[in-house]
């Protein structure tokens, strides 16, 4: 990758986040203005300082019949006519409009920029929620077919268990692990805690993943504002630093990769996020990472370097990403507990990291959290982000 | 999958689905499926020309679809499959003709024509290639 650099540094000074789970009673723009109106207040600032709306959203359309997702959000968040644009990259769309928001202020054309996430998911059934997530694989040559986006992340599972042994139990612990770091998060969806045993009889989906290996259909919104490092002390006593923003694409389809066990898109963008951040994976203290699947999280442990490739259902078989271990993984619940509101999630994650870089976690706050890292993916890898945010500039 | 197109957003794709064809760059040799006007390796330095693949392949990954997306009900539990092709592409489709206990990674396949599903409202019947054991 060349070497780019920003023109300014990035800093979070509010963040803003709705509860996670099934709102009968809130649509897609009631989720984007209650995450949106919190993280305002957060930061200390008013309406009229915002300069830039950027909008993660994967497919309100076929979830809600709604496109122009940030002329709607800029609308009812009554920022107009301020611009305002969406981003998408399936189950990553958070994590791009993340990633453009950091640009946008890095270049120095704007100062404060809200940027969001949300997915509004429970408003269609369960096969038309399958359907509308089966346009983040390539849609003419694996969905076609009759794979589901299950079915995609069950074909790694399939394979890293015939390639480094991983077991049944190891995927398991994942959503052990998760259900557990949960109970302590009130915006989760599922406070609830779950054994192995719980995991290995639930209902199979795709083999070998079943119901409890999956993460749930959730709505949900998220909001970070973004400003310049040096004005950030003005707003926050705390404001916490954008250390590296990443990003990497692969093949949309998993069987034209290289290897359908490794997703290079994270493997490329973390690389080029510790190259931002002078830091190696060794240096990272927790991480929130993008666990849609089980298989998921474990493949994640191996390509952000948190261990080597294939020993990454040895990782989580040792505790050492449970609360307490070497680094943390997914302290606020994951995917997997806290529930995916896909567009959502990438800006819940950061949310989050910064949370616990606060200090403002409670019940399931990282000891020691001084550097995060939030990793947020889309579809089966063809979309990778990395970001790394810290107390220190 | 179950938004239904016109006629034409299947008809462009017959060659690919019924009849396996993809492309092989002359520079670096190396196949693709599907067909693709670039090369990801060479990019301008290659030429893409059509490849008809064999059909012949082993199982490479593969799982059991108990929970199905829309369009596809009537077919669960079914198997997918990636296929590695003996030219070295790989592949997705389903296997037929296999219990979902019998089908194993290094299976050695053959591509054959099926049906894939018939959409509701457009009556149109899809087709395409599928794999069956050797």
């Amino acid at each position: 990758m060349n070497e780019l650099k920003p023109k300014r540094g990035v800093a979070i000074i509010g963040i803003g986040i709705t509860k996670f789970g099934e709102h009968w009673n809130l649509g897609l723009k009631e989720l984007a203005v209650q995450a949106g109106t919190k993280a305002v207040e957060d930061a200390g600032i008013s309406g009229e300082d915002i300069q830039l709306v950027v909008g993660g959203n994967m497919s309100s359309g076929l979830f809600t019949g709604q496109e122009h997702e940030a002329g709607l959000l800029a609308d009812y968040l009554g920022l107009n006519p301020i611009p305002a644009i969406r981003t998408e990259g399936a189950c990553s769309s958070g994590g791009l409009a993340m990633r453009v928001g950091c640009l946008a202020v890095a270049s120095g054309m704007y100062n404060f920029v809200a940027v969001g996430g949300v997915e509004k998911m429970t408003d269609v059934y369960g096969p038309q929620a399958t359907t509308a997530l089966s346009g983040a694989m390539d849609y003419e040559t694996e969905a076609y077919f009759g794979a589901t986006f299950p079915g995609i992340y069950a074909l790694i599972a399939r394979r890293h268990m015939h390639e480094y042994g991983t077991t049944r139990k190891q995927l398991s612990l994942i959503a052990v692990k998760n259900h557990r770091n949960a109970l302590h998060n009130p915006y989760a969806q599922y406070r609830k805690k779950i054994t192995i045993g719980d995991v290995e009889k639930s209902m199979m989906v795709a083999d070998p993943l079943r119901l409890l290996d999956c993460s749930p259909i959730t709505d949900g919104a998220a909001t970070v504002i973004l400003a310049p490092a040096d004005l950030a002390r003005k707003y926050t006593d705390t404001p916490i630093y954008v250390r590296a923003s990443a990003q990497a694409s692969d093949t949309l389809s998993l069987f034209s990769r290289r290897s359908i066990t490794t997703l290079d898109a994270t493997v490329y963008a973390a690389k080029e996020a510790y190259r931002q951040a002078r830091l190696s994976p060794k240096d990272i203290d927790f991480a929130e990472v993008h666990d849609c699947f089980t298989i998921a999280e474990i493949c994640a442990y191996e390509d952000l370097g948190f261990t080597e490739k294939g020993k990454g259902g040895k990782l989580i078989e040792e505790g050492e990403t449970e609360m307490g271990g070497k680094i943390p993984v997914n302290a606020s619940g994951g995917l997997k507990a806290k529930g995916h509101p896909v567009g959502a999630t990438g800006i819940a994650q950061i949310v989050e990291i910064v949370k616990q870089l606060k200090g403002e976690a409670e019940k399931r706050q990282v000891k020691n959290a001084e550097l995060g890292l939030a990793h947020n993916v889309g579809g089966s890898g063809a979309t990778a982000t990395v970001h790394i945010l810290s107390r220190d500039r | 999958m179950a938004k239904e197109f016109a006629v034409p957003f299947h008809w462009r794709r017959f060659k690919e689905r019924y009849r396996l064809i993809g492309s092989r760059c002359d520079h670096c040799e190396k196949c693709f499926y599907p067909a693709r006007v670039i090369c990801p390796g060479c990019r301008r330095g290659g030429h893409m020309k059509e490849i008809k693949f064999s059909g012949k392949g082993k199982v490479h990954s593969y799982t059991i679809i108990r929970v199905p997306p829309e369009g596809f009900r009537e077919y669960i539990p079914y198997i997918i499959v990636i296929v590695e092709l003996e030219e070295g592409a790989k592949v997705l489709s389903q296997i037929v003709d296999c219990e979902p206990k019998d089908v194993k990674i290094g299976m050695r396949v053959t591509s054959c024509f099926r049906r894939i599903r018939t959409e509701n409202e457009t009556g149109l019947v899809l087709y395409g290639f599928k794999f069956r054991s050797v």
